[in-house]
């Protein structure tokens, strides 16, 4: 069908999801299949003096015990690091290895020991808690700005100052003598605080030996079976990528908890050889909280400096960034080039200076978790600016207009160059926001705040506007910044002989709706139904290649691959119908599902020539039969969405409890192929957002044991402690790809958290209340206006 | 989240049940609703031997008022309790209590008695039980016993409940004359048990409270009765002020519990803000 682009069709794979159909790796049942369970280290840090594991081997159903030390001596090699960042005077980042078990001490609470392979789950539970593990405890160390400071007890006895590296972007120099000209100068130190993913579907991993062909079958619950196949083969088990096969059926969510390549997924593989059986490891959900790879956590110091007449003319940035025991397969980009390069925010700051130290903790580890780095980046700018206009008395949405970057389409007017690297594609900043104030009524509001302070009532108003960079990445700019992988997508399109189209994509989705937003496109492009078209993902064995669904890529750029694929498949349908339909191709026009002889009433269907292309007895000379595209697509730039968000909250003076009352959105994500599916991105991203401002938070205390490692005890965000949300959107068209499309998967996320903070810094102004740090908790918000009546 | 083995045992009388208790002692868990024992189990704190499930037992889910008592069966759930025109006819704060518990789903599941008889610090229940002077019917191998109870919350997940005891029914007496109840809570927002939980039932008589009961839960290791907030009330009137400085009375002297949603300062201060709420609406109820 014609016209399918832009319009709010339902999810087609809600079906199976809400109905209990969706198949997902921990459904998979195999012939003779084992269960594995993973004994962790309940010590942040600690020596381990022996493991006995003579009573457990001798219990009944126990295959197989496993420790460190049989992985070290079968030579294999720990999860490697998918990303380079280097020291500022060169030398190499430090990338401890992360062994699949580790044999002599343990680096966080949760790290993995030993594994014990049983023929039921409840056996391998039940023999897991006869390994005597004979730990020494050592003195831990949790705080990423701590952990530099000489005498910090080291995470790897050989990296001093558990320093992984340092970096810096931006003109320090000319930041400085901008700084010291500044006529006002704010300043915020903060801690961006450590979340938890908690995708409501543990990880999950068995692995498959055929011993017979030789070949191996990895059944993941991942983001990115394709590179996960890629690390594990070449930089893991060492074995040839063709002999294995990594299948991601239905993936329950991932938040980017999913995109990593973790030791279970290789131990599973080569525990699989060792006993000649398919063996699963299901995550129970305490060892989610404690080994899914963690987001944020930075400890930040932040100066913005104005001119006279309020513009914006330095920023100056220093971040510890808290990368937990290991390095993860992203964790170096993301308080780097994630973060450090968003910092130019919509405003024409004309300095720029940051400077990011990655720090080993007996954490965790920490990568990338919805927005990865810019919300981090997002919420020091919003908070700044914020602050700034409340020391100098302006109001935060004028002073923001001041500062932001005039519009610029990227086709007449260039992109944008920042003074961190990247060039914005095309952006119209003020309208989001005009838009978003317009929607709450913000000049109403002010009134209604005014006279509710007068009665007491503590109202705020909270802005945050923000741009990302998504649609990740072009492979030579990545490149160049450390990445060791390209951030291209692939896609190929399968005409079917019968016209019914199959497309098998590199991007995987988690909750995304690929499915249907996809053969939307191509239902469009084609013009057929959206029932011919079949979307098939997650199996390496059926997809040619893919780098994966994160940082809001799947659409800009592996929408952009299938593009490319529409466009193959129509020059060569073109080539098959002129020779059926006797006219010169530059005679056709190709609408409604057929091409057409422009001018008369002689066409025919795409799916008699589909039919055409697979018998081709009547044929163009020269023309190879069949109708299957492969197609790669790597993005020229990043694409760059925005928006502006307010919050509107309510602060209860007795019990310091916010009351979010209002939330209203307004985003620029380019063109939108389904806005069902984008508002509903928007919606979830906005609630994590909220859940990082008021609720979230990982603890750890000082002894590295994570406090607050279940629903009991770590507060998710819940529909009832949201209000409805109130979105819209403006459309500024990414100039680069071919849809015109710039993601919208974390655009929520990142607007929120800061909207929210403002708005409750903005009710406590009257106290004198200038900042409080995520999660604004009732008695972090009760202590400070208890503190300061 | 697989517990460890367990053999599971249906009784189909309480006697039956009590059988069990003094065969297998400290090895035997009985199970009623299971929404504290099986996630416990689960995660293998509690490991019984011998799981007695009380579900099918007869005549153990009632709601009925008699000799001025509201009787409640043991296996009464908390919605049967929330949903019930007797018990908001008589003690509306009882419906309130209930409906304050999890959810819908643990509300249809979870037993009056099972949550009495685990004693969690932060549950809703004890608080509505000290409140209106309930009597704990306890039946063992000796025969049955009344527990009032204040006497039957002895600290942290402890009752006065013996190993091979059950509790069988809650009897409340129904307060006579003219009374406000109300339940107040802060909830803990992960768990959303109670971070302050506060019960009340106040009566007035010629313009002053003759009788004001007031316990709290989620503040101390076990719920209790605020002496000091009952006395500052009794004899006065139940105006705004009178209440405001009855309030001021709260959890002062006890040790109150502290944990990174309420520091013991915050908990105190929640607990004088929760009393008042509580008192001004049993007031406006009156």
């Amino acid at each position: 069908m014609t016209n399918m682009i832009g319009k709010p069709v339902k999810r087609v794979e809600d079906k199976r999801f809400i109905s209990g159909k969706g198949r997902y790796t921990d459904d998979i049942v195999l012939p003779g299949m084992l269960h594995a369970h993973i004994i962790r280290s309940h010590y942040a840090h600690a020596k381990i003096l022996g493991i006995d594991t003579d009573q457990a081997e001798k219990m009944e159903g126990v295959v197989a015990i496993f420790t460190g030390k049989d992985i070290a001596e079968a030579g294999i090699n720990g999860v490697p690091c998918g990303w380079q960042v280097d020291f500022k005077n060169g030398e190499t980042m430090k990338e401890p290895p992360h062994p699949l078990l580790v044999a002599a001490k343990a680096r966080y609470m949760g790290d993995a020991v030993a594994v014990v392979i049983a023929e039921s789950k409840a056996l391998a539970k039940d023999a897991a808690e006869m390994v005597m593990v004979d730990y020494e405890p050592l003195d831990a160390i949790v705080d990423a700005a701590m952990a530099v400071e000489d005498g910090a007890p080291l995470v790897h006895e050989d990296i001093p100052g558990n320093m992984a590296f340092d970096w810096e972007l931006g003109d320090r120099e000319k930041t400085n003598q901008t700084m010291a000209k500044a006529h006002h100068t704010t300043t915020l130190e903060f801690v961006n605080q450590r979340l938890i993913p908690n995708a409501i579907e543990p990880r999950c991993a068995i692995g498959d030996y055929d011993s017979t062909n030789d070949k191996y079958t990895l059944y993941t619950s991942s983001q990115n079976p394709h590179l996960i196949r890629l690390l594990m083969c070449a930089f893991v088990l060492g074995i040839p990528e063709h002999k294995v096969r990594v299948v991601s059926p239905d993936v329950g969510g991932g938040f980017g908890s999913k995109i990593f390549h973790y030791t279970e997924e290789a131990l599973m593989t080569w525990c699989s050889k060792q006993l000649g059986k398919p063996i699963k490891w299901t995550a129970e959900r305490s060892e989610s909280f404690m080994t899914d790879c963690h987001g944020r956590d930075h400890v930040t110091k932040a100066q913005m400096g104005f001119d006279e007449n309020g513009k914006i003319i330095g920023l100056r940035v220093k971040t510890f960034a808290n990368l937990g025991a290991y390095l993860s397969t992203f964790a170096p980009c993301v308080p780097t080039y994630l973060h450090g390069t968003l910092l130019q925010g919509l405003y024409t700051t004309t300095a720029i200076h940051v400077d990011v130290t990655g720090v080993f903790t007996h954490t965790t580890p920490v990568d990338a978790y919805r927005g990865a780095g810019r919300p981090e980046a997002t919420y020091l700018l919003e908070r700044l600016i914020d602050k700034a206009a409340l020391e100098m008395k302006v109001d935060p949405a004028a002073l923001r207009f001041k500062n932001f970057i005039p519009p610029f389409d990227g086709i007449n007017e260039p992109g944008f160059q920042t003074e961190v690297a990247l060039q914005y594609d095309s952006g119209n900043y003020a309208p989001v926001l005009k838009r978003a104030m317009e929607m709450v009524d913000y000049e109403a509001l002010r009134e209604e705040q005014a006279s509710g302070r007068n009665n007491g009532k503590l109202i705020g108003i909270g802005i945050s506007t923000y741009i990302e960079a998504c649609g990740i990445a072009p492979s030579a700019v990545v490149g160049s910044l450390g990445a060791r992988a390209g951030l291209y997508e692939s896609a190929q399109v399968r005409v079917q002989p019968t016209g019914k189209v199959s497309v098998y994509v590199g991007s995987h989705a988690h909750g995304q709706g690929h499915e249907t937003t996809f053969a939307q496109i191509v239902a469009d492009k084609f013009g057929i139904a959206m029932e011919d078209v079949e979307i098939v993902h997650g199996d390496s064995e059926s997809v040619a290649f893919g780098m994966g669904t994160y940082g809001s890529r799947s659409l800009a750029v592996g929408g952009s691959a299938i593009m490319k694929g529409i466009e193959k498949v129509l020059e060569k349908g073109a080539k098959i119908a002129a020779h059926k339909l006797e006219a010169s191709e530059n005679d056709l026009e190709f609408a409604e599902g057929k091409w057409t002889v422009k001018g008369t009433d002689k066409s025919i269907s795409f799916g008699d020539v589909a039919l055409t292309a697979y018998v081709p007895h009547n044929y163009p000379e020269g023309l190879e039969p069949g109708m299957d595209f492969a197609s790669f697509y790597d993005p020229a730039n990043f694409t760059y969405p925005f928006g502006a968000h307010i919050a509107v909250v309510e602060v209860d003076k007795e019990t310091g409890k916010v009351d979010l009352k209002r939330f209203i959105a307004c985003d620029d994500v380019g063109n939108v192929i389904n806005p069902m599916i984008v508002d509903g991105q928007i919606h979830g991203g906005v609630a994590q957002g909220i859940g990082q401002a008021l609720f979230e938070g990982a603890i750890y205390d000082e002894s590295g044991q994570l406090v607050n490692g279940s629903y009991m005890d770590y507060t998710m965000p819940r529909a009832d402690d949201l209000p409805l949300f109130e979105t819209d959107r403006t459309v500024t068209p990414c100039p680069h790809n071919p849809l015109g499309v710039k993601g919208a998967g974390e655009a929520g996320t990142i607007g929120s958290a800061p909207a929210v903070v403002n708005a409750v810094m903005d009710a406590l102004a009257p106290f004198g209340i200038k900042d409080l740090e995520m999660p604004l908790t009732p008695e972090k918000v009760w202590n400070a206006i208890h503190n300061n009546q | 989240m697989i517990p460890n083995k367990f053999d599971y045992q249906k009784a189909t009388t309480v006697e039956e049940a009590i059988e069990y208790l003094v065969e297998y002692g400290d090895e035997a868990k009985l199970l009623a609703g299971g929404h504290s024992l099986l996630p416990a189990m689960k995660l293998r704190l509690n490991n019984p031997v011998k799981l007695v499930d009380i579900n099918r037992i007869p005549g153990l889910k009632y709601i009925r008022e008699e000799n001025a008592m509201l009787c409640l069966g043991a296996a009464t759930t908390h919605y049967d309790i929330e949903s019930s025109e007797l018990v908001k006819s008589k003690i509306p704060m009882l419906c309130q209590v209930a409906a304050s518990i999890g959810d819908l789903q643990v509300r249809n599941m979870g037993t009056i008695g099972g949550s009495l008889a685990h004693a969690d610090p932060a549950a809703d229940w004890p608080a509505g039980m000290l409140a209106t002077e309930a009597i704990i019917v306890i039946q063992g191998p000796e025969g049955t016993k009344n527990v009032p109870a204040k006497d039957f919350f002895m600290g942290l997940y402890t009752t006065a409940l013996a190993e091979n005891e059950i509790i069988t029914e809650i009897r409340i007496p129904i307060p006579e004359g003219n009374i406000g109840t109300a339940y107040a809570k802060c909830v803990q927002p992960a768990s959303r048990f109670a971070l302050v939980g506060c019960a009340t039932i106040i009566s007035k008589n010629n313009g002053l409270c003759d009788r004001v009961k007031l316990a709290f839960t989620g503040v101390s290791v076990n719920a209790f009765c605020d002496e000091a907030v009952e006395h500052a009330l009794t004899g006065h009137a139940p105006d705004v002020d009178n209440i405001t400085i009855a309030a001021e009375k709260a959890a002062i002297n006890v040790d109150v519990l502290s944990d990174h949603f309420a520091s013991e300062n915050y908990r105190r201060h929640l607990a004088k803000v929760y009393a008042k709420k509580a008192l001004m609406e049993a007031a406006n109820n009156l």
